[in-house]
């Protein structure tokens, strides 16, 4: 079975503190840390799951800068095949579409039974790349998958709807899935995976690579900014029945008693 | 002159920091206090690769260099100051000798258990009055027919509890002095050797310290590792690597409590700022993350020492080992201060980064010998 799974370097924004750069238009970076998007890292957890059990071929692919080859190299070590970067420094901010639209004109030189992307990329938070790219390619898809059961011709899958309702579908391949966190466990790469990785070669595809058809711009960032507060917190201060006389003050002149 | 690491050291780094942020730091304090040996990390080390990392492949190593050693050593020490020394222990103290100084049979028989977890590795040097004096040690092993017949007690031993396979060193000739100390290959179910008190340490708490026995304890004449009254000589070896690792663990426990003390002081605030606002806490700050620096410097260079082949490195890993000792008990103190009176409480890690850092000063030559080891290079 052939697997692709398509990857994003993401910054880690979680436990950091973001602050919008001076164009008004992205996030500052420099003092960021990246790595595989988190729902990546579970696609790529489950191709290897899939080789495993079917034997075959992982290609992981990304459009990224040239740091996007350490991510690359992870998911190598981690148990793909091949990895391929396309440049992201010859095209102009892509959106959403113009992505998938990239990632098409790739995908389409390559042979392959099961697309695997993330479900969500943690920085856009757009969900649209994986569904996008199944139509553009003119294959079936699934979204938000929790479980999947492969054979080589068709794949059964579970998603995950909204009121916690499993969905059950069966879908003939070649496919795209876009899988959910908690699917599987993603493992670590071992030291000797991480020395063997580190020496192999990551394809890069520049625009003259690529066979593109015309891109189409669909959305452009306008700006981002972070909402002003519109609410205000007052912290009573005091013993205790002083804080319980100014809260009952408080309640009582907005007329809530 | 290129200070960057290779590719696959960068992975190596980034990828053990992730596995420790999520595998051991979230049971490093639980494990702080009940002094529970951490086995299930241990099978996670093993599976990563983590427990032979200089080890060559055909003997189920990782065949990384000393540099990446180091690196793992400070990731994992980041997390969990226990496993650090742990992992330390099993790769440069026990896998190490025997793979530097074993016969073939030896590393073929040993190491593939050592690097697989099968088996933990320890080290006996230490006795009850020979700590800094290796050579007043008073286990002395006598060759009988086919066996060696050892007795004697080794103390405060990092992994003994857990251990499978041990290094010892003990006298075959006292009259020789130092030169009469040979080491051995004990394994644990050796009839006559068992385990005496076990340690309850002030930091570094889940490492399984005990104390070794042996009494009239038959090890097999090929045990021997290297050659008869060679041990004094293995063992030196065997430190001048260890401590480069010791300096690593440093590094770690440092950085971890240079992070939380970062973190801490822009979330304080006393008198309307953060106190990261104020120059006493910047004056801290900047000067941990100096001194943390100019140790991974110093162990980062002895380690390259040692990969590139220099002979003579003894002088570079005591100083790794003095200096990062030294700055973590500073860096963990300065942490503890930064925090104010919640810093000496457990709903913090940094009282815990402080116990942790004082035994660096302490195990693998105190700072007293590593600096004996300095001033002997320059002066001979």
């Amino acid at each position: 079975m052939d697997i692709i799974v398509c990857i994003k370097r993401v910054p880690q924004t979680a436990e950091a503190e973001v602050s919008i750069d001076s164009t008004g238009k992205s996030i500052q970076k420099d003092r960021l840390t990246f790595d595989m998007n988190e729902s990546d890292t579970y696609a790529l957890e489950e191709a290897v799951l899939l080789k495993e059990k079917f034997e075959g071929n992982i290609t992981v692919l990304s459009l990224g800068y040239p740091d996007t080859d350490d991510t690359l190299r992870i998911a190598l070590a981690k148990g793909a095949d091949n990895a391929i970067r396309i440049k992201a420094e010859n095209f102009e901010n892509p959106d959403a579409f113009q992505t998938a639209q990239i990632l098409k004109s790739v995908i389409k030189t390559i042979n392959f039974d099961i697309i695997l992307t993330g479900c969500i990329a943690t920085d856009d938070a757009y969900s649209q790349i994986g569904v996008t790219l199944a139509e553009l390619l003119e294959i079936p898809h699934a979204a938000l998958v929790i479980k999947v059961d492969a054979n080589e011709q068709r794949t059964h899958v579970h998603r995950e709807l909204e009121e916690g309702l499993i969905e059950h579908l069966d879908i003939k391949l070649p496919a795209l899935l876009t899988i959910l966190t908690g699917i599987n466990e993603p493992r670590y790469a071992s030291l000797i995976a991480i020395r063997r990785a580190a020496k192999k070669e990551i394809q890069q595809l520049g625009k003259e690579n690529i066979e593109l058809e015309d891109l189409v711009i669909n959305s452009v960032i306008e700006e981002l900014y972070v909402p002003p507060v519109t609410k205000q917190v007052e912290i009573l201060t005091g013993s205790p029945s002083e804080t319980a006389t100014k809260l009952a003050g408080i309640v009582k002149e907005k007329g809530l008693i | 002159m290129n200070f960057a690491l290779s590719n696959d050291q960068k992975m190596l780094r980034d990828e053990v920091r992730k596995f420790a942020e999520n595998e051991l730091a979230p049971i490093a304090p639980e494990i702080d206090i009940s002094g529970e040996f951490p086995k299930e990390s241990i099978k996670k080390l093993a599976e990563m690769g983590l427990l032979g990392i200089v080890v060559p492949e055909k003997y189920g190593g990782s065949e990384f260099d000393f540099v990446s050693l180091a690196i793992a050593i400070e990731e994992i020490s980041r997390a969990c100051a226990s496993t650090g020394v742990i992992t330390a222990v099993n790769n440069s103290l026990t896998t190490y000798p025997i793979l530097k100084f074993g016969n073939e049979e030896q590393k073929e028989k040993y190491l593939p258990d050592l690097c697989s977890g099968k088996k933990i590795g320890a080290i006996g040097i230490t006795e009850p009055n020979a700590g800094s004096d290796v050579a007043a040690m008073e286990t002395t092993a006598v060759l009988d027919e086919d066996h060696y017949i050892l007795n004697g007690a080794k103390r405060f031993i990092t992994n003994g509890t857990e251990a499978g396979i041990f290094v010892v060193f003990a006298y075959t000739n006292k009259e020789l002095k130092h030169k009469g100390i040979t080491a051995f290959i004990v394994e644990r179910d050796t009839p006559g050797f068992s385990l005496g008190k076990h340690e309850d340490l002030m930091g570094i708490r889940a490492t399984g310290n005990c104390e070794l026995v042996f009494e009239d304890c038959k090890i097999p004449k090929e045990n021997l590792l290297g050659e008869l009254g060679q041990g004094f000589f293995i063992c030196m070896n065997t430190l001048d690597v260890s401590r480069i690792d010791i300096g690593a663990q440093a590094v770690g426990i440092s950085q971890a409590a240079l992070d939380e003390a970062v973190k801490y002081s822009k979330e304080r605030v006393t008198f309307g700022k953060p106190i990261c606002k104020f120059g006493m806490i910047q004056n801290m700050l900047a000067e941990m993350a100096t001194q943390i620096h100019a140790a991974r410097m110093l162990v980062y260079y002895a380690a390259w020492c040692k990969d590139a082949g220099i002979k003579r490195f003894s002088k570079e890993a005591a100083m790794a080992k003095y200096y990062a000792a030294n700055i973590s008990v500073d860096v963990t103190r300065k942490a503890v201060q930064i925090f104010g009176g919640y810093g000496y409480t457990k709903d913090y890690p940094v009282e815990r980064f402080y116990r942790d850092a004082k035994i660096l000063e302490l195990y693998e030559g105190t700072s007293e010998i590593q600096k004996l080891v300095i001033a002997n290079e320059l002066v001979r």
